[in-house]
């Protein structure tokens, strides 16, 4: 029998698909930008570069609504963590994503609404949006104002050095992407998550 | 004994790449005739001169043509440094005022002095001069528009030759187009109708304030020579570069001509090893670390392998 759950309110929601669409225009115009093939672009190389530039900034604000809106809704407490056990918490995740879901065995931290993510999905979510996405918004910010940018650091170009890091950034999030997207199928149903980004209700085993 | 050579070879070689090259100018020494030219640029490097008329007896203070003025520093900067001004201009100079007939002296060309000299082969002035009657600054203009229209010989300095920051080669070359193309008065003793407007006509540049500080006008408006150090052949607008992945996609046009030169350069100045660790040219889309770029893409099909077998084993034990 399934349980619904009212976790994702309408601010949250909006958010996140404004976050899922400017992270998709990102990946795709990063990697046509990363891969610029003048003989086979991807996208046209200015119009990569322009609605790059576009999404990356509306992608920044919306992170300030992120930000705003875990200070002052409840949705903050969901990313605060315990060092204690967290370890063994993670193992246990781990191991249920690598042996237990094939057993059809229950999930070892079932969500609740003390409890929107798992160990591993808090870890996951907590360096992605509060140290990958920042260093995203950071360099890219300095690649559009490069002026701003330290002209050489150890002898190095301080430009390179910032696209360095922000398509280095790049990659590890498009990983997250893809293992997000791919873990979103492991609800209650495979697509019970995807129903949930639009009513808002969380459907447990 | 075998790991003894191969050991002194490896400090050769080691020792051989960070060795620095020599300048064929001697930028060390004092200027060879100081004293001597100090006599021209008592006048010629103010905007007011003065002496006294015979005639009179008084001491007349008048305006230089502006023209006519040059910076002492700039020149003992330059590569003539250790010209005398009568090396080039007539000996009659030395006398005042100077003899009306001496403004129609005619100038040295670059090729008078360089030309067919092996001492100056590597700067390929016969391919430079070439590649110039090819140019719109050629077949656009007659004869007067020379070598001295965009080169001052009495400021010449040769940066992509010396160990100069891209930003300062950038700056320079760009100065040497700007000073016509951006300058109503210059820009109209070849032409009769007033400059265009460089901010105008480059607007579909994205940043094109920044694009102006960090490429060379003549990387997108030259007909670039990859065996030339400076492209001479100014193509007409209409053949100028204006799609961004010539610029910004790896083995470009770009890459080419400023940076590839500008690392050559940096490698014979600073020797080899210097030069790879001190690289400040980057170029968005064309400076991609290949290491980056294949870890990334294994990394990612390792994810999508690592999802693929989830999906196979959730199937299977369903």
């Amino acid at each position: 029998m399934t349980q619904k759950l009212y976790l994702y309110p309408i601010w949250l929601r909006i958010w996140h698909a404004i976050n899922a669409l400017m992270f998709l225009t990102l990946i795709l115009t990063g990697i046509s930008l990363q891969f610029s093939n003048p003989e086979a672009p991807l996208i046209r190389f200015d119009f990569a570069v322009t609605y790059h530039n576009i999404a990356g900034v509306i992608l920044s604000i919306n992170y300030l609504i992120f930000l705003l809106g875990n200070l002052t809704t409840g949705n903050g407490k969901f990313y605060k963590i315990r060092l204690k056990g967290l370890v063994d918490q993670i193992i246990k995740q781990i191991k249920y994503y690598m042996f237990g879901t094939f057993k059809g065995e229950h999930t070892p931290f079932p969500v609740n609404k003390e409890r929107k993510f798992n160990p591993l999905q808090k870890v996951t979510y907590i360096g992605t949006m509060y140290m990958l996405i920042p260093i995203m918004i950071i360099t890219g910010l300095a690649l559009l104002f490069p002026e701003f940018i330290i002209e050489n650091v150890l002898n190095l170009s301080g430009i390179y050095l910032t696209a360095l890091l922000h398509g280095i950034v790049g990659f590890l999030l498009l990983m997250f992407l893809a293992i997000h997207v791919y873990f979103s199928t492991m609800g209650s149903t495979p697509t019970s998550n995807f129903k949930s980004m639009i009513d808002g209700y969380h459907e447990s085993h | 004994m075998h790991k003894k050579v191969l050991l002194s070879l490896i400090v050769i070689v080691f020792f051989w790449l960070s060795l620095p090259a020599t300048s064929l100018v001697d930028y060390k020494s004092e200027p060879a005739n100081l004293e001597s030219n100090k006599h021209c640029f008592d006048c010629h490097s103010n905007n007011i001169y003065q002496y006294e008329n015979e005639n009179t007896g008084k001491v007349e203070r008048k305006a230089m043509n502006p023209n006519f003025v040059y910076n002492p520093d700039d020149f003992y900067k330059g590569v003539h440094r250790h010209f005398a001004c009568t090396d080039c201009h007539s000996p009659d100079y030395e006398t005042f005022p100077h003899q009306a007939e001496l403004r129609l002296e005619e100038m040295y060309s670059c090729l008078d002095c360089h030309g067919g000299d092996p001492t100056y082969a590597q700067f390929q002035f016969e391919l430079i001069d070439d590649e110039f009657h090819k140019s719109v600054h050629s077949t656009k203009h007659d004869e007067s528009f020379n070598c001295w229209m965009c080169h001052n010989p009495h400021s010449y300095t040769n940066m992509t030759r010396s160990d100069f920051k891209i930003s300062e080669i950038v700056s320079y070359h760009n100065k040497t187009c700007v000073n016509c193309h951006d300058n109503n008065i210059h820009f109209q003793r070849i032409s009769d109708s007033l400059k265009p407007s460089l901010e105008v006509i480059h607007s579909f540049l994205p940043n094109y304030k920044l694009h102006f500080s960090a490429v060379r006008c003549i990387e997108c408006h030259t007909s670039q020579e990859d065996t030339m150090w400076v492209a001479h052949n100014i193509l007409e607008k209409e053949f100028a570069v204006k799609k961004c992945v010539e610029c910004h996609s790896s083995n470009t046009m770009l890459i080419s001509s400023l940076y590839k030169y500008q690392n050559i350069e940096a490698r014979r100045n600073r020797g080899t090893l210097n030069a790879v660790l001190i690289n400040e040219a980057y170029v968005i889309g064309a400076n991609r670390n290949i290491y980056v770029n294949y870890a990334s893409i294994a990394l990612f099909f390792l994810t999508l392998l690592g999802i693929a077998i989830h999906v196979f084993f959730r199937i299977k034990m369903k």
